[in-house]
């Protein structure tokens, strides 16, 4: 692997200002090695783009972050991951606490069969965010507005969630996401299930969310990772190949595989 | 020659016709026609089948009208002219003599029948030979048929086929034809009876005794309401009470709970549970579960407790019940797509409450889908509240008073010996309808419900 950026990938580092500092993680679906000691970190008010061919455990890494692994009973998770310098993987963590600080979009559009406004409620509620209806309207609000969907659904947040445009469900997941007020957010290729229109406007909102948290994007899409990230890595058969400034990376990468990759001659 | 032997016959013949068949075909093969159109097996199975079938059919129709023709052609002998008139006993006369004369019976009872029994023994005989010219003509006309169709170029295969595809739409038919049957014949008696009963006082009396001498215009005693009753209040009040939260408890756990392992043991002795005869979850009812209900409510101040109550009926069919919407409850919350959950847990969601917010929301209309069909299994059980619920008909709330079923009654009316003309039979007939109408009407809704939640998710 080769590290662009100066600094070392020791623990004891960790502490630095990153917000997520992965290091040597492995993960196993039984015996089947996904990912093979990954080292990275992940800052506030940066985009992260993922990129890599299919299969080579994007999607698994990322969900070492919130801990979705948990729900896969199959996987294991080996290595030390830090929010804020505090291991999540420690027993003493809460993972619910934890996926509430680190909210995640998936790829295909996944509103609960339920209002629009109780899709966004969701979080706050059960969170117990809001400590009346005001409040609770307020948030809804001010979620889907961040999500650029409130001019749209404000005259109908009663119908429900799963009547709307592709498009719309997702900026719906997202406003969701956002509506416990995460610090990172974690996005498994937002766009792929989404026609151009729909793309440029969750980029759009990607860009606006920026300034206020960490978010992580998968995509297959190079144009979108040089468009939204500002580091970027790249994965293949389970390990982090390169990592570095994703101007870096798109206009002078250091390993022949990363070239091939985005210059498409393999993936 | 009976019946058997005759089939017998019928497929030896049939045998002989599949090599005749056969043999032909392969006669074809030669340096000129290296090829004919189908395999010689199908040549022998196409003679075969034009050789057996006709006369399996006209067996099956003489079998069903012969027995009348020979008693016909017995009673225009004078000798015959003497026997008795009633009915009853002419009956019991002709068919004992019958049975004699097959020899499947040795001794007379019935004063007269010895007279008879050479008159029959004739007569049989004499039907007999006629149904095995006919049965070999048949199989000759039809063996002839087919020999005289097959040809090189004859497309055997595919008439084969046919004749397979007619057997099994006959096959399919049969369950088809027989429901209609019975529907027809419920709607027959019920007529009957409601043209002997007034349907008013069937369907919204209170009164439940019924009489034998029906006076039009006055209370009958057949006022099926308490029945109604007591069969919502057992089947879809008190077992439902039971079935529904361990029902939903257990597909819960199941489904999210649970390892596969434990998974894959659970499901078999759920549906082991499903497959437990009625009459054992009955006595398990009468003998167990009825006395400690008593028990109980004496305990609890119910003195009156009767030992046959609906209580220990209810309970009983619940836990019957629980497979079923234990299993209808697992499927919808399984059908309930993962992203589902994913996104709810990824919200910072608990388990719990991943269950209680979104997948049981989610799941509900195949859940009360399952539910509706769990009812109306439970209405129409029988052998449960015959054993444990009791036979009066009571229109109480009281759970620890005997409450009778429309089924439980069904069965009192027919048992013993009862005219088939009378009302008593007849309201049974049309107590059988109105639960066939409901249990019907609970499972089109039921399926529309639960086929609606699938299209849902596809
Ligand atoms: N639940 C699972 N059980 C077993 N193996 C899995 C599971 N999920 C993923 N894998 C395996 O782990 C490897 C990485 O999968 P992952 O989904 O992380 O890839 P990905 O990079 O996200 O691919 P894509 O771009 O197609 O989404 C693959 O080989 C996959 O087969
Ligand atoms: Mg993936």
């Amino acid at each position: 692997m080769v590290e662009q950026k100066s600094g070392s990938n020791t623990i004891e580092n960790s502490d630095s200002t990153h917000k997520i500092t992965a290091r040597n993680v492995n993960v196993f679906y039984d015996a089947k090695q996904a990912i093979n000691d990954v080292s990275i970190d992940v800052d506030m008010e940066n985009v992260t783009a993922f990129i890599g061919p299919s299969g080579c455990g994007k999607s698994t890494f990322l969900r070492t972050i919130n801990r979705m692994n948990d729900t896969i009973p199959s996987a294991r998770v080996e290595g030390d991951i830090r929010l804020d310098g505090q291991n999540i993987y420690d027993p003493a963590m809460d993972v619910v606490q934890l996926r509430a600080r680190v909210g995640m979009v998936f790829q295909k559009p996944n509103p609960f069969p339920k209002s629009i406004y109780d899709n966004v409620a969701y979080g706050p509620k059960i969170h117990g965010l809001a400590a009346n209806k005001g409040e609770l309207d307020i948030i809804v609000e001010r979620s889907l507005q961040r999500a650029g969907l409130w001019g749209e659904v404000k005259d109908r947040l009663s119908d429900s969630g799963t009547a709307l445009s592709g498009g719309q469900q997702q900026r719906l997941c997202i406003a969701r996401a956002i509506a416990v007020d995460p610090e990172v957010i974690l996005m498994d290729e937002p766009c792929s299930a989404l026609d151009p229109i729909a793309t440029a406007k969750i980029e759009e909102l990607i860009h606006e969310l920026r300034g206020k948290y960490a978010i992580i994007i998968v995509t297959h899409n190079m144009q979108q990772a040089a468009r939204v990230s500002q580091r970027t890595a790249f994965f293949h058969l389970g390990t982090l190949v390169e990592f570095g400034e994703t101007s870096n990376i798109f206009t002078n990468p250091q390993e022949t595989r990363t070239q091939d990759y985005i210059t498409g001659r393999y993936g | 020659m009976t019946t058997n032997e005759l089939l017998f016959l019928v497929f030896a013949f049939g045998l002989i016709a599949w090599f005749v068949g056969r043999a032909r075909a392969a006669s074809f093969i030669n340096a000129d026609t290296p090829i004919i159109n189908s395999l010689p097996n199908y040549h022998g199975w196409f003679s075969c089948l034009w050789a057996i079938i006709p006369p399996i059919i006209f067996l099956i129709i003489w079998s069903n009208i012969s027995p009348a023709l020979v008693t016909d052609m017995v009673l225009a002998n004078p000798e015959a002219a003497s026997i008795t008139a009633d009915t009853f006993s002419r009956s019991a006369i002709l068919s004992e003599a019958r049975a004699v004369a097959n020899g499947s019976n040795q001794a007379l009872f019935q004063e007269g029948s010895e007279k008879l029994v050479p008159l029959y023994a004739e007569a049989q005989s004499y039907y007999n030979s006629i149904a095995l010219v006919a049965t070999i003509l048949l199989i000759f006309a039809g063996g002839a048929f087919a020999y005289t169709r097959l040809k090189p170029n004859f497309r055997a295969r595919s008439k084969v086929e046919k004749i397979v595809m007619l057997g099994l739409l006959l096959a399919s038919l049969i369950a088809v034809l027989t429901t209609v049957g019975i529907v027809a014949s419920l709607i027959f008696e019920a007529y009957r009876f409601v043209t002997l009963v007034s349907p008013i006082e069937f369907l919204f009396g209170t009164n439940w005794n019924p009489r034998d001498d029906i006076v039009a215009g006055e209370d009958n005693g057949y006022g099926a309401i308490p029945l109604f009753w007591g069969t919502i209040f057992i089947g879809a009040i008190i077992a439902m009470i039971v079935a529904i939260p361990f029902g939903l408890m257990s597909a819960i756990f199941l489904t999210q709970y649970s390892s596969p392992r434990f998974r894959s043991i659970m499901k078999p002795v759920l549906e082991i549970l499903a497959g437990v005869p009625t009459v054992v979850y009955g006595y398990f009812a009468a003998l167990t579960v009825a006395p400690a209900v008593r028990d109980f409510a004496v305990m609890v101040g119910f003195s009156n407790a009767a030992s046959d109550n609906a209580m220990a009926a209810g309970i009983v069919m619940g836990i019957m019940i629980i497979p079923l919407v234990a299993s209808m409850a697992d499927d919808s919350i399984a059908a309930v797509p993962g992203a589902m959950r994913d996104g709810s847990l990824a919200m910072g969601a608990t388990k719990s409450e991943t269950i209680k917010k979104i997948l049981l929301p989610a799941a509900l209309p195949g859940v009360v889908g399952g539910i509706l069909l769990a009812v109306s299994r439970a209405i129409g059980e029988t052998m449960i509240v015959v054993m444990a619920a009791g036979y009066a008909a009571n229109l109480t709330a009281n759970p620890f008073a005997s409450i009778t079923t429309v089924t439980v009654q069904i069965v009192a009316l027919l048992t013993g010996d009862q005219d088939f003309g009378s009302p008593h039979t007849l309201a049974a007939f049309a107590l059988g309808l109105v639960l066939f109408i409901v249990t019907l009407l609970l499972n089109l809704v039921a399926l529309r419900v639960v086929k609606k939640y699938r299209e849902a998710y596809e």
